[in-house]
Formats: C-alpha cells, sequence, structure tokens
C-alpha cells in the first residue's frame, strides 16, 4: 500500500518535472533570471564598495557575510560534536 | 596512520621537505584570497592537509606530541571569535552587524572593508585548519584504537 503510494507519487512528480523542462531557461544565456538580478551590481559596484578586487571574496565575506559566519559555525560545531563523541569520558 | 612511523625513508625526507612549503602556500592563499582566487575555507584546508600528511608520515603519537589538543581548540574557538568579534566590533562603533567599515581606524570605508575581509579570511582559515587536523587525529586514533585520554590537554 505504502510502497504503491510512494510509487504513484513519485510517477506525477516525475511527470511533473519532465513537463516543466522545456520551459526552463537556455543554459548560458546571459538574459537569464539570476544573470540579470543582482550580478550587474557586483560587477559594476564590488571594488568600489568593498575595495576588492576579487568579485568572488566580495561576495563571500561581504555581501553574504552572515551565511559565510553560519559555515564557520557549522564546521566549528563538527569539529567540536567529533571531539565529544570520540572521547571516552570513563576511563 | 597507526602507532609506528612509514618505514621508506624516501617518502618521510619528501614529506619533510615539502611540508613547510605546503604550509607557505596555504598561507599565501589565506592572506591573498581578497586579490585572487582562494581564501579562508581552501587555505585553511591546505594548512590542515600538511598536518594531516605529518600524521600519516610520521606517526599519529609524534603528531599528538606537536600540537596538543589545547591549541587546536583555542584555534578553533580563536577564529569563530575574529569573524564575529569583528562583526560585534562593528556594531559597537555605529554600525550594523558585519558591516565593515566602520572600524575605528583612519581609513576610508572600502580599504576598511578589505582589512576587515582579511582579518575574517585569517579566522576562517584558523578554525578551518584547526577543525581538519582535529578530525583527523581523532578518526585515525578511533580507527587504529589509540585511546584519546593519553592526549593531555
Amino acid at each position: 500500500m505504502l510502497r504503491s503510494l510512494a510509487i504513484i507519487s513519485l510517477l506525477i512528480m516525475g511527470g511533473v518535472f519532465i513537463y516543466v523542462i522545456e520551459d526552463m531557461p537556455p543554459i548560458g544565456n546571459p538574459e537569464n533570471p539570476p544573470h540579470v538580478h543582482v550580478v550587474p551590481r557586483y560587477i559594476e559596484k564590488a571594488e568600489e564598495e568593498t575595495g576588492v578586487p576579487n568579485i568572488v571574496t566580495a561576495i563571500l565575506a561581504n555581501y553574504r557575510g552572515y551565511d559565510t559566519l553560519g559555515e564557520t559555525t557549522v564546521i566549528f560545531t563538527a569539529g567540536i560534536s567529533v571531539m565529544i563523541l570520540f572521547q571516552r569520558w570513563n576511563k | 596512520m597507526s602507532e609506528k612511523m612509514v618505514e621508506s625513508v624516501v617518502a618521510r625526507t619528501i614529506s619533510r621537505i615539502i611540508i613547510p612549503f605546503i604550509q607557505l602556500y596555504g598561507i599565501y592563499v589565506i592572506t591573498h584570497g581578497e586579490s585572487s582566487p582562494g581564501g579562508g575555507f581552501q587555505g585553511g584546508v591546505i594548512l590542515g592537509t600538511s598536518i594531516i600528511l605529518f600524521g600519516i608520515v610520521f606517526s599519529l603519537n609524534t603528531t599528538k606530541k606537536w600540537i596538543s589538543k589545547k591549541i587546536l581548540i583555542l584555534f578553533m574557538s580563536l577564529g569563530l571569535l575574529i569573524y564575529s568579534g569583528i562583526g560585534a566590533i562593528d556594531m559597537l562603533f555605529g554600525g550594523k552587524y558585519l558591516e565593515y567599515g566602520k572600524l575605528p581606524l583612519p581609513l576610508h570605508s572600502p580599504e576598511m572593508s578589505a582589512l576587515s575581509i582579511l582579518m575574517v579570511e585569517i579566522g576562517i582559515g584558523l578554525c578551518v585548519m584547526s577543525t581538519i587536523t582535529l578530525l583527523f587525529i581523532f578518526l585515525a586514533g578511533e580507527k587504529s584504537g589509540t585511546r584519546m585520554d593519553s592526549w593531555e590537554i
């Protein structure tokens, strides 16, 4: 019962995805939505706003600073949790 | 990766020569992250890799003798503290959190932002380097059955 339900829902979702594919924008087109929204501003203003010639670093550390802080916290948490898990408390 | 040193003389000699260069390259990648490809994450991983190479070729016990757990935990926390501390300093001097350019320095706003980004990259590099090293030492010690209690804090 549950298995057939899973297969049916998978088929429906797969059909929807396949139907939607032809409306996707072509790969590499400069008029694509992600390329016209914020990217021109980054390319034009990144150096004078952040003082950093590398646009990737400017986005990573300045425009998306919270995101990078979260990533660093994730790595920190991973290290701390491995240390806690593998530490043998009872000698 | 075990208790004993790798027996090959070639591996030991080559890694003894090459480890300082790997570390130098890692520092280069971190500090030049603002003007060339790279950054804190990549440079930190390269720095951690040099210590992992040391741990594979020379024994794990030597690595544990060289690097104390205290230093690793300190670096891990210090990296995160540098990052969030810069944001907090910006907030103290009247900006928003992580809005660079509010530091109390006689510089223009883009230069101050570049300096803050450099500090942030150094913080990320410290955190990533010590986390990679810590993960390796704990997982390898678990595999080879070393008790981590013997690793002095």
